[in-house]
C-alpha cells in the first residue's frame, strides 16, 4: 500500500473529527452559558443544582461520561453514532464551559447589572445587552482552550465505531502493521486542527477588543 | 404651591441586625436641588439605591408624583425608566462607546427608533459637551468624560428627577469641575436633583435645601446658609466644620 493512499485513508476521517467538534462546542457553549446564568442570576436552588451538575460532570473521565450518556442518549431516540457521541461530547464541555461563562460573569461585576437596571432595562434586557456582550469577549482565551480539548477529545468517539482520524489510524495500524506512521498521522492531523482554531480565535479575541488606551 | 416630585416617608432599611437608615422623611419638590451630607457608612448610598428600588426598603413608602412605586405590584422597571441615577463609578457600559451607551436605554427600553435614538442621544451628549466624544469607548474618556456622558444616558430617559450618588468622589481633583459645571447647570435648567456629595462649595451654590443624614437619621435640613451659618445641632456643626477644613482653601478661591 502507497503511502499517499494510506494518509488518505487517515485524513478522510478529518470531516468526521471537525463535525463532532463543530456540534459538539457550540452545544457545548449554549447549555453552558443557560447554566451559568442560572447559576449567576436565579435563586439559591438552581444555584445548587447546577453547581452539583458542574462538580459531577467534571469530576468523571469524559469517556466514561461519553458511553453513560451515549447510551441514555441512543437510548431514547433513535440517532447514529456520529451524531449521539457529538451530543453527548457537548454535554461533557457543558460543564467545563458554564464554569468559563460563570467566571467571566462574575468579572464583570455587579455594577453593569446595577447600571443597566437603573436605565430601566428588565434583568433579561440587561443580560442580554450588557453582561453578555461583555461576559462573552472576556471568555475568549480560556474558550479557546476549551475548544483545543474538545478538539481532542472527538478523538473519544472512535470507542462508538464513528471512523473518525483516531479510528482510522487503528484501523490502518493493524492492517498495514504500520502503528508509528498510523498514528504519528493522526497526531499531526489533530495538532494542525488546534492550531488552526487557536490562531483563529486568537484573531476573533483581537477583532473584537473593546477599544482603550493603553 | 410647589409639585411635590417625590415623597419619602418614614423609611427603614436594614441588613439583618444592621439598621442602615431609620424613618427617614423627605420630600423634594419640583425643581428642587436636594444637597444629602454627612459621613460615610451612614447610609445615604443605600437610600438613594432604595430610592430607585434597586435596593429593597424594609419599611416606609416612596412615591413617585403620585404612585407609591414601594406598593406591592409596583413595575420595579418602569419606575426606574423614570429616575436617573448617577453612580460614584460611573459604570458606563465598557462595551459601547459613548453615544451607543446613550442610546441603549432609549432603543431598549423606551423602543425609540435608531434613528430618531440617535438624534436625541447625540443631543444629550451635546448637553453635558462631549458630542465630539460620542465614538469614543469608556476605556478612551478620563474619568469626568465618563461620567458627564453617565450622566448624559441617565438624562436622555427624560427622567422625572436625577439622583447623584457621590458624583465626583471617584474623580481626579481637577476633573472634578468639569462635572459640577454640568451639574450646576441642569439645576438651572430645572431640573429636579437629589444629589449625595462632599463638595461643600457646589452644595452651597446650588442646593436648595441640604440635608444632614448621620448614622442613618436626618439630624437636621434646611436652606444652606441656615445650614451653614446657623447650625441647630453641634454635630451638624462639626461636621461642615471638618468638612471645610478639608475642602475649605478650594471654597476661599471662588
Amino acid at each position: 500500500m502507497d503511502v499517499a493512499k494510506f494518509l488518505q485513508y487517515i485524513a478522510s476521517g478529518t470531516a468526521y473529527t471537525v463535525g463532532v467538534t463543530l456540534i459538539a462546542l457550540p452545544s457545548g457553549l449554549i447549555l453552558g452559558t443557560l447554566l451559568a446564568l442560572l447559576n449567576v442570576y436565579s435563586g439559591k436552588t438552581s444555584k445548587a443544582l447546577t453547581n452539583l451538575y458542574s462538580t459531577v460532570m467534571r469530576g468523571i473521565p469524559p469517556i466514561v461520561l461519553l458511553f453513560i450518556l451515549y447510551f441514555i442518549v441512543s437510548g431514547s431516540i433513535n440517532l447514529s453514532p456520529f451524531l449521539a457521541g457529538s451530543i453527548s461530547l457537548g454535554i461533557v464541555s457543558s460543564a467545563y464551559q458554564m464554569e468559563i461563562v460563570r467566571g467571566a460573569i462574575l468579572s464583570v461585576s455587579g455594577g453593569q447589572m446595577m447600571a443597566a437596571r437603573a436605565v430601566g432595562m428588565s434583568k433579561r434586557q440587561a443580560i442580554r445587552n450588557v453582561i453578555l456582550p461583555q461576559t462573552l469577549r472576556l471568555a475568549i482565551p480560556p474558550w479557546s482552550n476549551e475548544a483545543a480539548i474538545v478538539i481532542k477529545d472527538s478523538s473519544l468517539v472512535y470507542a462508538l465505531g464513528v471512523p473518525e482520524i483516531l479510528r482510522r489510524a487503528q484501523l490502518i495500524s493493524a492492517s498495514t502493521q504500520q502503528p508509528f506512521l498510523a498514528y504519528a498521522a493522526a497526531a499531526v492531523i489533530y495538532f494542525i486542527l488546534v492550531f488552526i482554531t487557536s490562531r483563529l480565535l486568537d484573531g476573533l479575541e483581537k477583532q473584537l477588543r473593546i477599544p482603550a488606551n493603553p | 404651591m410647589a409639585k411635590p416630585i417625590l415623597t419619602i416617608k418614614n423609611l427603614t432599611k436594614k441588613y439583618g441586625e444592621n439598621v442602615i437608615f431609620h424613618d427617614i422623611s423627605l420630600t423634594v419638590n419640583e425643581g428642587d436641588t436636594i444637597v444629602i451630607i454627612g459621613p460615610s457608612g451612614t447610609g445615604k448610598s443605600t437610600l438613594l439605591r432604595c430610592i430607585n428600588l434597586l435596593t429593597c426598603a424594609d419599611d416606609g413608602q416612596i412615591w413617585l408624583d403620585d404612585l407609591e412605586i414601594t406598593a406591592k405590584g409596583c413595575d420595579d422597571d418602569r419606575v426606574r425608566q423614570h429616575i436617573g441615577m448617577v453612580f460614584q463609578n460611573f459604570l458606563l457600559f465598557n462595551h459601547l462607546n459613548a453615544l451607543d451607551n446613550v442610546m441603549l436605554g432609549l432603543t431598549k427600553v423606551k423602543h425609540m427608533k435608531p434613528d430618531e435614538a440617535r438624534v436625541k442621544a447625540l443631543r444629550e451628549l451635546e448637553r453635558v459637551g462631549l458630542a465630539d466624544r460620542a465614538e469614543h469607548y469608556p476605556g478612551q474618556l478620563s474619568g469626568g468624560q465618563q461620567q458627564r456622558v453617565a450622566i448624559a444616558r441617565a438624562l436622555a430617559m427624560d427622567p422625572r428627577i436625577m439622583l447623584f450618588d457621590e458624583p465626583t468622589s471617584a474623580l481626579d481633583p481637577e476633573l472634578i469641575g468639569e462635572v459640577l459645571e454640568v451639574m450646576r447647570k441642569l439645576a438651572l435648567e430645572g431640573m429636579t436633583m437629589l444629589v449625595v456629595t462632599h463638595e461643600m462649595g457646589f452644595a452651597r451654590e446650588v442646593a436648595d435645601r441640604i440635608v444632614f443624614l448621620e448614622k442613618g437619621s436626618i439630624v437636621e435640613e434646611g436652606p444652606p446658609d441656615e445650614l451653614f451659618y446657623r447650625p441647630k445641632h453641634d454635630r451638624t456643626r462639626e461636621f461642615l466644620w471638618k468638612i471645610t477644613e478639608l475642602y475649605g482653601k478650594k471654597d476661599e478661591n471662588k
